[in-house]
């Protein structure tokens, strides 16, 4: 049976980790190699590197990072943030990136998506969904949360999967460090619209969450940051409440 | 010793040669060439694949000469060679994946998409899931049954004789997800990501 994923991400900016509420006020939260290689020996199923202020700043750290800790780390390393183009993807992958997750390029060029899945695979190409919510709907956004673009996030996901996508990010702008949950709504909107693997992120603050986005939103896999690199919880308490729920997990 | 993992310019291959380099430490010389004669001169093969099964057919070919040197390998002269992902798909007589493409003819049997009953499955089939062990595959030694494997594929490999299946893995029905006949091996599921468990596979190999 296929387990449900938990990846811990990290938020890296110039190399080192960082977690933004509501994406300001960050807090360094170490080296990003040691934290990852921690967290798989862990059992994090998966590992998320989020460049997150790379769109507007220089973002070549991130290669190092990531050379290093593919050498490291033997579980799936997932590599975002200011990935314009096929040549960026191309760099990730060869330093040891399994796959890419592209956000602002592909809202203005969906040929991106297109272009790489054909050249790389859909297997590597993560297309990340930053949302906020208007009234009954959900609008998208860019530049790591900052740029409005007016587009609805369940239309756009749908076209994402006819790209190419592989895996949605679904990220909620409006719980993102609040702690209060995901927007267990957008999820399981998203989720049972497309065929393609939801993961769930923005908002965990207990391991409740995690079993929510779950059971609820109906994500293959759940993402946070805080709640583990605080040492609020470990991967394997995580793993362990959600097998405790009857969540199939690798443990 | 050593073993060279084949570098046909299709898909990433770094996390492959990152696994081999951290199992084979100083002890075994890891090659990543297309080179025929050191293909010729190796112990032991690796041949990865990721992208469809025809942009990974055509790059074989495109290389000339390639997929005959494969052949001598693993055909004629019957020396190990590992199969990853879509490396396992094509040994197969023939793939689905775009358009019909002829595969390498290895292994009889076709690669075909998984059927995920009308929706009810989310494809492509990613994350961790367990292997159940057919046979006493040589790259199991010491490999619990129901060992958690990652992968990644939306294309399942359908060979022939049931005999040469070592493993399954259940999804939506039950998936071959790894092949050993003789000396050629397959794994549908990437040892090189499955932490641990998947070293240990690449250590079985490289000490076959």
């Amino acid at each position: 049976m296929l387990k449900n994923r938990i990846i811990p991400c990290l938020d890296v900016k110039n190399g080192r980790v960082v977690k933004g509420i509501n994406f300001v006020d960050l807090k360094d939260a170490g080296d990003p190699v040691e934290q990852a290689k921690i967290y798989s020996d862990g059992g994090a199923d998966e590992i998320c590197f989020l460049d997150i202020t790379a769109s507007n700043e220089n973002r070549d750290t991130i290669y190092e990072v990531v050379e290093k800790t593919s050498k490291k780390c033997f579980v799936p390393l997932t590599v975002g943030g200011g990935i314009r183009s096929i040549e960026d993807i191309n760099k990730l992958l060869n330093c040891g990136a399994d796959k890419v997750s592209i956000n602002t390029a592909a809202v203005q060029n969906s040929k991106v998506v297109a272009d790489s899945s054909k050249k790389f695979g859909s297997q590597c190409i993560v297309v990340a969904i930053d949302a906020k919510q208007y009234g009954k709907k959900w609008e998208i956004f860019t530049h790591g949360g900052r740029n409005s673009t007016g587009i609805d996030a369940i239309e756009y996901a749908k076209k994402m999967e006819e790209c190419g996508a592989g895996e949605l990010l679904v990220t909620s702008m409006d719980r993102d460090g609040t702690q209060v949950g995901y927007d267990i709504k957008l999820m399981s909107k998203i989720s049972s619209m497309v065929n393609i693997p939801v993961i769930a992120s923005g908002g965990v603050g207990n391991l409740n969450h995690l079993l929510e986005g779950i059971k609820l939103g109906g994500a293959s896999a759940v993402l946070a940051a805080s709640i583990f690199h605080y040492g609020k919880h470990s991967i394997k308490e995580a793993k362990e409440y959600l097998d405790s729920k009857g969540i199939p997990v690798r443990i | 010793m050593n073993v060279t993992i084949v570098d046909y310019k299709s898909g990433n291959i770094s996390s492959v040669i990152n696994s081999f380099k951290e199992v084979a430490k100083d002890k075994v010389k890891i090659e990543v060439t297309a080179d025929f004669k050191k293909i010729k001169s190796s112990d032991k093969v690796v041949l990865p694949g990721q992208g469809s099964f025809k942009s990974c057919i055509n790059a074989l070919n495109t290389i000339n000469g390639l997929v005959e040197t494969l052949n001598d390998f693993a055909i004629n002269n019957k020396k190990p060679l590992l199969g990853i992902c879509v490396g396992l798909q094509m040994f197969a007589d023939i793939g689905y994946e775009e358009t019909e493409t002829k595969g390498l003819g290895w292994i009889p049997g076709k690669v075909t998409k998984i059927d995920n009953q009308n929706g009810k499955y989310k494809l492509p089939h990613i994350g961790w899931n367990e292997i159940n062990i057919m046979k006493d595959s040589k790259i199991f030694k010491d490999i619990k049954d129901k060992s958690h494997m990652y992968f990644v594929h939306s294309y399942e490999f359908i060979p022939n004789d049931k005999n040469t299946i070592s493993a399954t893995t259940n999804y939506s029905s039950s998936h071959v997800c790894a092949i050993e006949m003789e000396n050629i091996f397959g794994t549908q599921f990437h040892p090189e990501k499955s932490d641990k468990v998947g070293l240990k596979i690449i250590n079985n190999f490289i000490n076959l």
